[in-house]
């Protein structure tokens, strides 16, 4: 039998059931069409993330107060009682390496800010001029915070484009006066519309010289301080330097966590690749639902072509010919299945990019290729058992069944 | 025609089929039903044999068996001098193919096929290209009479014409042996005597012919007439 001949008897038998084939082709399709949208989806929030952090800067440290035994995403974020605080002292002492560009002290708090009779809650962070070149942000206008010593409480603040819209109701924010708490400052700059980063709002957020944060919120203890090292080989000798630093100041005591961003990058990146596995694993039992619908209903096939197969049995066919051409139905069904679900699951992805515009959705070549192979795979495994029923039929006993 | 067939040594020279003890029982529930019971039989080749008794006397399994649809529980079976019984299955899918056609009460015709599609499945199936076994199924089809329905499906046909398209089908690889079980059970007189004619003229070309019947007088036209009862072969009439 000609590879020409064999096909198209499968594609006329195929044809014969329009309804059973759509069936059949519709399963296997939502099955691929899964595992392509839902890999889509995992690796969004994957590449999001990775994204968060990269604007981070990959030559970054964060100290946080506290001992943690882990590093990474966890670690010392949400570290609550300190054995000893961060101060300011020990945050300049920092740079007397050579191996650290700058560093950026953090307090975070919640203070009510006021103009006029506009008055808003909102997240107060107090920092430093280097916070602004750590994080590479622009200005929409104005300046940022005054590099000035640390010390130092100028009566200045920077507003995120938020906070500028909402208080200022358009008019330039530049120079105008803001109540903070009990306190007042000028407006020195505007941020640029930075958008949410690594989790922060930072266009409601209301940016003042950590020394007036500290008086603010009546506490001596930094949140955060991020260490600038000079290069990205530098790190190591940074984080040594950070390290011993500590133990010197803090009585021989490291009581201080030390995280790289590529830790807490690679930590969300392997949770993150986690999910997307999960996720596709979810999404290939679909697929083996549609590989046991196609068994089952070849199975059917076999049953009800009884005489089919006798009469070819008894023209002549041999048992690898019968094997072969109930085989090339099941992969044609999960062939055109699998082109379908691709089809489908691309036309979701789509969706979903006009949903959430701020994400990339693109499933990941792996899970195509995947989706792809698992329900050929699935076609043929299945595929197989009915058409060695329908190659091993007596054809005697095929061709009495009526 | 087949080489193997025709370069073969016959046991006997002559006999094409020779049956040796031949017995097939079938187990039904907790019965054996001896559906042929020690069967003896040389045909030789270009023999015209009738084959008639009562229903359920095992015509049908001898003749499936001769066709190589059904395998024996006993004795041997040699085809053109080669023993079946040590036959592989291809070797059987390839000698069904090749060496015998066999007609069917029932037609077993494939329904969304047309009459020309289904005489062609024989030569599709032994990997002849397509322009060749067209022309030789329209060959074939015209010799019995039915150019004109070489495009129409197998149900828009009679009986009569179905059966026509079915003994095409079973002479197209040209055998050398044609069994037919009770080609005409299922048709009027006129189809029948139609389908009678057929055969025969395929049987005055040189085939070897055995027919399955039931009415009287087609039986009687063979040259050779053998009569079962009970799985046993009880006449053997020549002449
Ligand atoms: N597949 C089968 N299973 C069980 N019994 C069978 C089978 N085929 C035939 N028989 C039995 O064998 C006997 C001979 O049947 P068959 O050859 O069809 O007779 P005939 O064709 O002469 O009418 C009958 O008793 C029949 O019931
Ligand atoms: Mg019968």
């Amino acid at each position: 039998m000609k590879r020409a001949d064999r096909h198209r008897m499968a594609f006329g038998a195929l044809a014969r059931t329009p309804l059973r084939t759509a069936m059949l082709l519709l399963a296997t399709a939502i099955g691929v069409a899964a595992v392509l949208v839902l890999t889509a989806l995992g690796e969004a929030a994957r590449l999001y993330i990775a994204g968060e952090f990269q604007s981070l800067g990959t030559d970054l440290l964060v100290v946080m107060p506290g001992r943690t035994e882990t590093t990474g995403a966890g670690a010392g974020m949400m570290s609550g009682a300190t054995p000893r605080d961060i101060t300011l002292d020990d945050a300049r002492a920092l740079l007397r390496s050579a191996a650290i560009e700058t560093v950026a002290p953090v307090v975070v708090g919640e203070s009510s800010v006021s103009v006029g009779s506009l008055e808003r809650d909102v997240t107060i962070m107090g920092t430093t001029a280097s916070y602004a070149t750590i994080r590479h942000w622009t200005m929409a206008s104005g300046e940022f915070l005054p590099d000035v010593d640390m010390e130092r409480e100028s009566p200045v603040c920077v507003i995120g484009s938020t906070i500028g819209r909402e208080l200022f109701r358009g008019e330039p924010p530049v120079g105008r006066w803001l109540r903070v708490g009990d306190r007042r400052c000028r407006v020195a700059g505007l941020l640029a519309k930075q958008g949410v980063s690594v989790m922060v709002d930072v266009d409601t957020v209301v940016m003042i010289p950590v020394a007036m944060a500290q008086s603010l919120f009546n506490s001596a203890g930094l949140f955060r301080v991020l260490v600038q090292a000079r290069s990205r080989d530098a790190m190591p000798a940074a984080k040594r330097f950070v390290l011993a630093t500590f133990r010197a100041r803090h009585h021989g005591e490291e009581d201080v966590t030390v995280v790289t961003q590529d830790a807490v990058l690679k930590t969300f990146d392997g949770i993150l690749g986690a999910l997307t596995l999960a996720l596709a694993g979810i999404a290939a039992v679909s697929l083996l639902v549609a590989g046991v619908l196609i068994m089952n209903v070849m199975l059917v096939a076999v049953s009800q072509r009884t005489q089919e197969i006798g009469l070819l049995k008894a023209l002549g066919a041999r048992r690898s010919q019968v094997l072969a051409l109930f085989l090339t139905e099941a992969l044609y069904l999960a062939l055109l299945g699998a082109l379908a679900g691709v089809l489908l699951g691309f036309a979701g992805i789509w969706l979903l990019g006009g949903l959430y515009p701020d994400f990339t959705f693109r499933p990941p070549v792996w899970a195509v290729a995947g989706a792809v192979a698992i329900s050929m795979a699935c076609g043929m495994l299945f595929g197989i058992l009915p058409a060695r029923r329908a190659a091993r039929l007596d054809p005697v006993a095929a061709l009495a069944r009526r | 025609m087949s080489p193997q067939l025709r370069s073969s040594p016959t046991p006997d020279g002559a006999a094409i089929l020779r049956l040796e003890r031949l017995s097939r029982s079938f187990a039904v529930g907790d019965q054996l039903v001896h559906a042929l019971d020690g069967v003896d039989l040389d045909i030789a080749a270009g023999e015209y044999i009738s084959l008639m008794g009562p229903s359920g006397s095992g015509k049908s399994t001898l003749l499936n068996i001769l066709g190589l649809l059904d395998r024996p529980t006993s004795g041997e079976y040699w085809l053109a001098g080669e023993q079946t019984s040590t036959m592989s299955d291809d070797r059987l899918a390839d000698t069904r193919q090749r060496a015998i056609g066999f007609v069917f009460q029932f037609f077993h015709l494939i329904h969304r096929m047309t009459a020309v599609e289904n005489v062609e499945l024989p030569l599709m199936l032994a990997g002849v290209p397509m322009a060749e076994r067209r022309s030789r199924a329209r060959e074939v089809l015209r010799r019995m009479g039915l150019e004109a329905r070489i495009d129409h499906r197998s149900n828009q046909l009679s009986g009569g014409e179905r059966q026509r398209v079915a003994i095409a089908r079973a002479v197209v690889m040209q055998p050398r042996i044609l069994l037919a079980d009770e080609p005409t059970g299922n048709l009027d007189s006129v189809s029948g005597g139609e389908v009678v004619r057929i055969v025969e003229a395929l049987h005055d070309e040189g085939l070897t012919l055995i027919v399955v019947t039931h009415d009287q007088a087609i039986g009687s036209r063979a040259h050779r007439r053998l009569l079962m009862r009970d799985g046993k072969i009880v006449q053997d009439l020549s002449g």
